[in-house]
C-alpha cells in the first residue's frame, strides 16, 4: 500500500490558481488583508513564475479603454466595451460584468508598466493602440512580472500569505452544515507523496479556461501544440459543477483561425501590419459571402463583423473547396515599397516590420518562428497559410463560456440578483465560491489584462466576503476528509491491484489510462459535438449519440490508472475535462440555433433564432448525478 | 521531443533534488534521471514548445526541435534570455541566420513592491468600487458607472 501523509491548510482566503485572475486576486487579496489580519494562500499547479497562457509571454495586451486619453489613437469608454463584446458575441454578454472589467482594466495595464513591462509608447509617452483596445508590449516577461508582484505582495503578509507551488486542485470541499457553501478544497502535491485538505472562510477558483476537450489537430508529437496551453484542463468548470454551481454558455468555445499548425497569433498581422488575407484561388474570404451573413444580422452588418461570423465566413469558403487560405505577409512589404519612396526611409521600415512581425511570434508562440525557419520561409518573402483551429473553453478571450456569477453592487441588474445566495462581486451561485479570468462566463474579451483586473476585482470581494464572514469556521468532518482522500488515490489502487495481471503495463483490460481516456473524450467530442472533424458542425441526433458515448465513459472514471503523481495528475485533468465536455455538448443539445456558426452551428437548426436569445445555464447534482439546464434573461445596460 | 536537454552540457542542476527546468515548465514534463543526474522531458507529447526550460537553464543545456507532426528538421528558435532583454538566434533549415533582440522589463528584477506610493487599505473602503490605486492610478478623479 502506498502511503500519503495528510497536511491541512487553515487560511482565511484560498486563491486556487496563479495564472493572471490568479496574480491579480493576490495582489488585491493581499492588500485589502492586511490591515484585517487575514490570511491568505494561493495554490498553483506549476510555478506561477510561468503558469497560465502567458507563460510563453505575450505581444500585445488586448484589453486596454485609455480613459486618461494618453493613446495614440481610439481612447475609448466602457459603454462602446460592452456594446462591442455584445455584438461579438452576438447579442449575448453580461454587459454588468463586462463594464466592470473595462472600468477598472486600465489601472492593471498601469500597475504592470509601473511594475516594468515594456509596453509601447511614442516621443509623448502616449501608449501605442494598434486597434480599437489593443496596446503593444514587449511581453516576454509579463507574466514573471505579474508573478513577482503576487509573490511580493504576499510575502508583505509575513505568515499570514502563503503561497504553495506543485499541487493540483481535484476537488471543492462543502460545509458539512450548510450544502451550499464552499468551505476549502482538496488536492495532492505533484512533487511528493502527500494529501492536502485547505480550509478556507472564502476561495476564489482561478484555474483557468479548458484545453483538448476537442481533439487537436495536430494528434502526434505536436499533441501539445494546443493553441492554449495543454495544461488548462478546465477545472475552475468542473469544480464548480461538482460543487453544486451555476455555469453559463458552455456551449461557446472559441475556435481561432491561426497560421496553420503552428498556430502563430494573427492579430498583430490584421491590426497593426494591416496584412491582407486570401482563399485558394487568390480572391478574398472576408466579404465574400454577403448573403448567407446577412442571415446573422443585425450582428453581422456591424463593424467590426463578430469574431463567429468572420470565422463562418471561413467555414463557408471551406465548403466551397477554395482552400488553402493564405496570409500575405509578403505583400506588406510589397506596399511598403509603393509608399515610401525614399530609400532610407523605406529600408528602416521594412526593418521595423521584420523585426516585429518575428518578435509578436517570438514573444507568444516560438513554434510559428520555428515553423517559418524550417520552412525556409522569411516572411518579407513568402506567405505562410492560414487554418481554424480546435475549439477551446476560454472565457476571456473572445468566447463567452464560464460560471454564472454575481456583478458589481453598483451596476448589476435586479434580474440577476435571484441566482445568487447574497450580493459579492464575482461570487457563484455557491455561497463562498468565486471566480474570475476564463471562470466567467458571458464576459468576453478580458484577455490577459481583463483577467488580471477581474481577479483583483475578486481578490477585493473575497476579502469583504471573509471580513463579513468572520465568525464562521469551516466545518469539515474527518470521514468527509477520508473520503476524498480515498476518491483522489483511486487511481493507485486500480494500477497497483491489476498492473500485474497483463506483461505490460500499457494493455491492461482491468483499467484506462488517463491518456487513453483523454483520447476518448476528444474523439466522442469532435466527432459528436461539433469539433474541426465535421467542420465544427453537429445535431441533435449527433449530440445525443454523443452524451450516450460520454456517460459510458463517465462510468470508467473509477477506472483510472496511475503509475506516479504525474500520471495522477493527468487523471484529474481528464476528469475535469469531461465534466467540461458534459456541460458542452448539453448546452449544444438545448441551443436550437446557430448562434456562433463559426465557433459551432446545429445542421438542423443552422439560422439565427431570436426565440432562443437567452443565457443557457448547466447544472449538475453532485448526490444523484443528474444534470440540468435552464435558461437565463439578458438584461442590456447600453 | 520538442524541448531537449543536451548530455554533454547538463549536470542535474547539480544533485540538488530539483532542477531548474523541473522547478519551471509548467506541464510538469521535466524529470530527473537521478541514476545519470541528467533531466529530460517525460511527456514530449505534451508540450507547448514554451521554451520556459530553455530560457531558465543554467547550463543552455535544453533547446526545441520543432514538432516532427509538421516541422522539416533543421531549423531552431534559441534565445539568450538577460535580465532586461531577450536575444533569439534563427536559423532556417538551409542555415540562413537571423537575429533579434527585444526587451523584456524596464525595471531590476526583483524590484516590484506592489503597495509602494499607495497608501494603507482601510476595511471601511471594502464596500466602495476602488481597487488599489483607483483612481488616480488611471489618470482619472472618480471611478465610471451605469444605470439601467
Amino acid at each position: 500500500m502506498r502511503d500519503f501523509a495528510t497536511e491541512v491548510v487553515e487560511t482565511d482566503v484560498l486563491i486556487l490558481g496563479g495564472g493572471m485572475s490568479g496574480c491579480g486576486a493576490a495582489v488585491e487579496a493581499a492588500y485589502w488583508a492586511k490591515p484585517l489580519g487575514l490570511k491568505v494562500t494561493l495554490v498553483d499547479k506549476a510555478a506561477i513564475d510561468r503558469s497560465g497562457p502567458v507563460a510563453m509571454g505575450l505581444s500585445a495586451i488586448n484589453t486596454y479603454m485609455g480613459l486618461d486619453g494618453k493613446v495614440t489613437q481610439n481612447p475609448r469608454k466602457p459603454e462602446r466595451f460592452a456594446e462591442y463584446v455584445t455584438n461579438d458575441q452576438c447579442g449575448m454578454a453580461r454587459q454588468d460584468l463586462v463594464y466592470d472589467v473595462a472600468r477598472h482594466v486600465d489601472s492593471s495595464v498601469k500597475h504592470f508598466d509601473k511594475w516594468g513591462l515594456p509596453i509601447w509608447k511614442d516621443e509623448s509617452g502616449n501608449y501605442v493602440k494598434s486597434g480599437e483596445w489593443q496596446v503593444m508590449i514587449a511581453g516576454e516577461s509579463y507574466k514573471i512580472l505579474v508573478a513577482e508582484a503576487a509573490k511580493s505582495a504576499l510575502a508583505s503578509l509575513g505568515d499570514k500569505g502563503q503561497l504553495m507551488e506543485r499541487i493540483m486542485i481535484t476537488h471543492l470541499l462543502k460545509d458539512d452544515k450548510d450544502p451550499n457553501r464552499v468551505a476549502g478544497a482538496v488536492g495532492f502535491s505533484v512533487r511528493e507523496d502527500k494529501f492536502y485538505v485547505f480550509k478556507a472562510k472564502a476561495t476564489l477558483a482561478l484555474m483557468g479556461g479548458a484545453v483538448h476537450v476537442f481533439r487537436p489537430r495536430s494528434q502526434g508529437e505536436a499533441f501539445g501544440r494546443s493553441w492554449m496551453p495543454p495544461f488548462v484542463s478546465g477545472s475552475v468548470y468542473a469544480l464548480v459543477l461538482q460543487a453544486g454551481g451555476e455555469l453559463t454558455q458552455m456551449d461557446n468555445t472559441f475556435v481561432p483561425p491561426r497560421f496553420k499548425d503552428s498556430y502563430g497569433p494573427v492579430g498583430t498581422f490584421f491590426l497593426l501590419f494591416k496584412t491582407p488575407a486570401t482563399n485558394g484561388e487568390g480572391g478574398p474570404y472576408i466579404g465574400a459571402y454577403p448573403e448567407e451573413l446577412a442571415k446573422w444580422a443585425p450582428y453581422s452588418n456591424a463593424k467590426p463583423c463578430p469574431t463567429p461570423i468572420r470565422n463562418y465566413e471561413m467555414i463557408l469558403c471551406q465548403k466551397e473547396g477554395k482552400l488553402p487560405f493564405i496570409m500575405h505577409t509578403e505583400a506588406v512589404v510589397e506596399r511598403l515599397k509603393k509608399e515610401i519612396t525614399d530609400p532610407k526611409e523605406l529600408k528602416k521600415k521594412i526593418k521595423n516590420y521584420e523585426s516585429e512581425a518575428w518578435e509578436d511570434f517570438l514573444d507568444m508562440t516560438i513554434a510559428g518562428a520555428t515553423n517559418w525557419a524550417a520552412h525556409n520561409i522569411d516572411p518579407l518573402e513568402k506567405p505562410m497559410e492560414l487554418q481554424l483551429s480546435d475549439s477551446v473553453f476560454i472565457g476571456s478571450h473572445a468566447c463567452s463560456c464560464g460560471s454564472w456569477v454575481a456583478g458589481a453592487a453598483d451596476i448589476m441588474p435586479a434580474e440577476y440578483k435571484d441566482s445568487f445566495p447574497a450580493q459579492y462581486n464575482l461570487m457563484t451561485t455557491v455561497k463562498g465560491l468565486f471566480t474570475a479570468g476564463c471562470g466567467v462566463g458571458a464576459c468576453a474579451h478580458k484577455f490577459s489584462s481583463g483577467s488580471h483586473v477581474q481577479g483583483r476585482i475578486a481578490g477585493k470581494s473575497v476579502v469583504k466576503f471573509a471580513k463579513d464572514e468572520k465568525a464562521y469556521t469551516p466545518s469539515i468532518s474527518d470521514a468527509t476528509i477520508a473520503k476524498y482522500k480515498d476518491i483522489i488515490f483511486k487511481p493507485y489502487e486500480v494500477y497497483d491491484t491489476n498492473k500485474d495481471f497483463t506483461t505490460s503495463p500499457d494493455v491492461n483490460p482491468n483499467y484506462i489510462s488517463p491518456h487513453n481516456f483523454l483520447f476518448r473524450l476528444q474523439k466522442i467530442m469532435g466527432e459528436y459535438a461539433g469539433g474541426w472533424e465535421t467542420l465544427y458542425g453537429t445535431s441533435d441526433k449527433l449530440l445525443e449519440i454523443g452524451l450516450w458515448k460520454l456517460g459510458l465513459l463517465g462510468e470508467d472514471i473509477d477506472k483510472l490508472a496511475a503509475n506516479d503523481s504525474h500520471e495522477l495528475m493527468r487523471a484529474w485533468e481528464s476528469v475535469h475535462r469531461y465534466y467540461v465536455g458534459q456541460a458542452c455538448a448539453r448546452s449544444r443539445l438545448a441551443r436550437k440555433e446557430s448562434r456562433w456558426p463559426g465557433y459551432y452551428y446545429k445542421f438542423d437548426y443552422l439560422k439565427l433564432d431570436d426565440s432562443q436569445k437567452h443565457f443557457v445555464n448547466v447544472k449538475f447534482d453532485e448526490a444523484t448525478k443528474e444534470w440540468t439546464v435552464l435558461t437565463r434573461p439578458i438584461v442590456n445596460l447600453v | 521531443m520538442p524541448s531537449y536537454v543536451m548530455t554533454e552540457k547538463c549536470d542535474g542542476c547539480k544533485g540538488q533534488d530539483k532542477t531548474a527546468c523541473m522547478y519551471i515548465c509548467p506541464n510538469d514534463l521535466m524529470a530527473l534521471d537521478k541514476n545519470r543526474m541528467k533531466g529530460y522531458n517525460r511527456e514530449p507529447n505534451y508540450c507547448w514548445e514554451c521554451y520556459c526550460c530553455v530560457k531558465i537553464c543554467p547550463q543552455q543545456a535544453m533547446d526545441v526541435r520543432g514538432y516532427a507532426d509538421f516541422m522539416p528538421l533543421g531549423a531552431a528558435s534559441t534565445p539568450l534570455r538577460g535580465s532586461q532583454d531577450i536575444m533569439w538566434t534563427i536559423k532556417f533549415r538551409d542555415g540562413r541566420i537571423k537575429r533579434f533582440k527585444y526587451a523584456t522589463r524596464t525595471t531590476p528584477e526583483g524590484s516590484i513592491k506592489p503597495f509602494d506610493g499607495f497608501a494603507e487599505a482601510n476595511p471601511a473602503d471594502l464596500d466602495n468600487q476602488f481597487l488599489l490605486g483607483e483612481p488616480s492610478i488611471m489618470g482619472m478623479t472618480e471611478l465610471l458607472t451605469i444605470k439601467k
